[in-house]
């Protein structure tokens, strides 16, 4: 049954098989490049291939080379960037540090609706709301512990009216977990200091929301 | 008066030296404890602890609605997020989409970003696979190259999701939101320059004898043990068998995209690694197959339950909003049933059981990681092999503890 298997297949397809035609016994070829590999049959050693593989052998052709790729990049355009001082681009749907967001007349966006809290896997989201003197619904409470959080996303994707975003700031590392537990106050001032990339992002991804 | 024979049999009998293959090292690929046992240099036993980095995915998704339970998927095998996201995309399709009385599908345009992503986290994952096993091995340099690659692949995601790894991007119902403009370009340039740079890490690794000697005939496994230990993904593949999900039980119209199964012949860690660096090359070309294939549409299926509607709509729109909110804190409702969903992962078959029971929570979801399988077969390929060579092994099983312990 199990020949059958290998033969066959189970859907009894043809095969192009990949690394049967390489001959793995062989340590030492001249062929370097797998691209050419569709051409390497399992011949039996010619003259020139006995040769071939007794000067890779004996020359280290294969770890010349390697050294010679090696070399190669020392002389090429570096790929890494200066951190702290360069940063790499970040897209307009980055899921950053949380903000909750004002209107522009500085009334803030978030009416307790809880959503946010509701569908936070990590249950992160800490909301406590009653009406305001002029009878409006606003948060009395609104924590996130950003030790909790998973930075998924589905809060925002929640929010019906934009309040609660992931903003573009992926830089708050603290000295103290406490100081990684927000409250409404931090969240505010965070969509303060945040809110032209904020406002920017939610402009250039209006396509697709 | 002493008997001569008794001592010389206390003496023969010799304690072998175990030696704790630490949770911390690094070449462990995260947390795995292994007690070896050797005799001499020869390794006896392996005998892998795992459950370090448990974290109770399967029953805390019992406790999540289907939406909730989406981004634990990313962080069960954390080098190939999005192919997770989709086998429990899929499952929880077939178990909605089963209890409708019409037949739907989730829109072509949806199926085409989802096979793009899932191909372009194959190839994240076998870099990762290949070049991490190299380093393990002992050549730093493929690493540190391929992982520039990685990087751009990373911006990928961070441009459709917003996230560099845990997306949270392939959804029950499509995709979460539509591929920003440009995008499709910019894979493509990279397909373009990826084949290049792959070129040179096999310049580097095909035919380094170094590489070689600590690869050819390490851990051969036959087309029968591969079977009778479960093995799936490269590893029973490098034995000759023909078993790739994507060919055999095709989703997301997989058979429509050309490419060719890599099938091994000796099942050694050298066919495994030639077989992942192959891979890669197909994957680029269903990537590019993929973008070809790319038409305008949806991206998501709209008025179901399993998807949330548009912003636009929810603004417009009163029953959007209530189907929104709906959406956000009941969930949606999947009658009971169950079924077995599984994918290709880089690593092998994937699969997800699901039960439903008439609520918007899932009943039980099972997980199989290939992972898990691929390590109860340490001791077996390790037998009769050096110290040295368990750490070839870890890197051409490429396990993650994500998976593993779950």
């Amino acid at each position: 049954m199990l020949s059958r298997f290998v033969r066959t297949g189970l859907n009894s397809q043809k095969q192009e098989i990949g690394a049967i035609q390489f001959g793995l016994r062989s340590f030492q070829t001249s062929k370097p490049s797998l691209a050419r590999w569709e051409k390497e049959q399992d011949k039996p050693p010619t003259f020139k291939k006995v040769v071939d593989d007794a000067a890779t052998a004996f020359f280290m052709t294969e770890i010349v080379w390697g050294l010679y790729i090696t070399m190669g990049y020392f002389f090429r355009k570096k790929c890494t960037i200066n951190y702290p001082f360069e940063k790499g681009p970040l897209s307009p749907r980055f899921r950053g540090e949380h903000a909750l967001r004002r209107y522009p007349t500085g009334e803030e966006r978030c009416i307790a609706c809880k959503l946010c809290e509701a569908i936070c896997p990590a249950q992160a989201i800490t909301i406590e709301a009653e009406p305001r003197q002029d009878g409006s619904r606003r948060t009395t409470r609104y924590d996130i512990d950003m030790t909790k959080c998973i930075y998924c996303g589905f809060c925002q994707e929640a929010c019906p009216v934009d309040a609660i975003v992931e903003g573009p700031n992926f830089e708050f590392t603290t000295e103290t977990r406490l100081e990684l537990l927000y409250n409404k106050e931090k969240l505010l001032a965070n969509g303060d200091r945040w809110e032209t990339e904020i406002a920017s992002n939610i402009a250039a991804d209006y396509l697709y929301r | 008066m002493i008997n001569i024979s008794k001592i010389f049999e206390e003496v023969k009998v010799m304690k072998n030296f175990t030696l704790n293959f630490g949770p911390q090292h690094p070449a462990a690929h995260g947390v795995l404890r292994l007690i070896v046992e050797l005799e001499s240099e020869n390794v006896v036993r392996v005998e892998p602890h795992i459950g370090l980095l448990h974290r109770g995915t399967e029953k805390l998704i019992e406790g999540k609605t289907y939406t909730q339970a989406l981004p634990y998927f990313d962080r069960l095998d954390y080098v190939s997020m999005n192919v997770q996201e989709h086998a429990y995309s899929l499952a929880v399709e077939r178990l909605y989409l089963d209890s409708l009385d019409i037949e739907l599908e989730i829109p072509q345009r949806a199926k085409v970003i989802r096979v793009l992503f899932s191909e372009i986290t194959r190839v994240l994952n076998h870099i990762m696979a290949t070049t991490t096993h190299a380093m393990d091995v002992g050549a730093l340099t493929p690493f540190l190259w391929a992982f520039e690659e990685r990087e751009k692949l990373m911006e990928f995601y961070e441009r459709v999701s917003g996230a560099r790894m845990h997306a949270a991007y392939i959804r029950p119902g499509g995709v979460a939101f539509d591929l920003p403009m440009n995008i499709s370009e910019d894979i493509y340039k990279f397909v373009i320059q990826y084949r290049k740079r792959l070129e040179e890490i096999e310049d580097m690794l095909v035919n380094n004898r170094i590489w070689k000697q600590r690869l050819v005939d390490i851990g051969i496994v036959s087309a029968e043990e591969a079977l009778n230990y479960g093995f799936t993904g490269p590893l029973l593949r490098g034995a000759g068998l023909v078993y790739d999900i994507r060919k055999n039980y095709p989703y997301d119209d997989y058979e429509k995209y050309d490419f060719k199964l890599i099938i091994g012949e000796e099942n050694n860690s050298y066919t495994r690694f030639i077989i992942r660096m192959k891979e890669m090359y197909q994957s680029l070309s269903i990537i590019e197959q993929a973008l070809n294939n790319l038409r305008p549409g949806l991206i998501k299926l709209e008025g179901v339950n399993i998807t949330a509607p548009d912003r636009a709509f929810v603004k417009k729109d009163m029953e959007s909003c209530i189907n929104h909110f709906k959406f956000f804190s009941e969930g949606f409702i999947i009658p009971a049933n169950e079924n077995y969903t599984i994918v290709e992962a880089p690593k092998g078959e994937f699969g997800i059981y699901l039960k439903a029971n008439d609520t918007a929570k899932p009943y039980r979801c099972r997980i199989k990681a290939p992972g898990f399988l691929h390590l109860q077969g340490l001791n077996m390929m390790s037998k009769d092999h050096l110290l040295a060579d368990v750490v070839t092994l870890i890197g051409t099983q490429d396990i993650v503890f994500g998976e593993v312990d779950r």
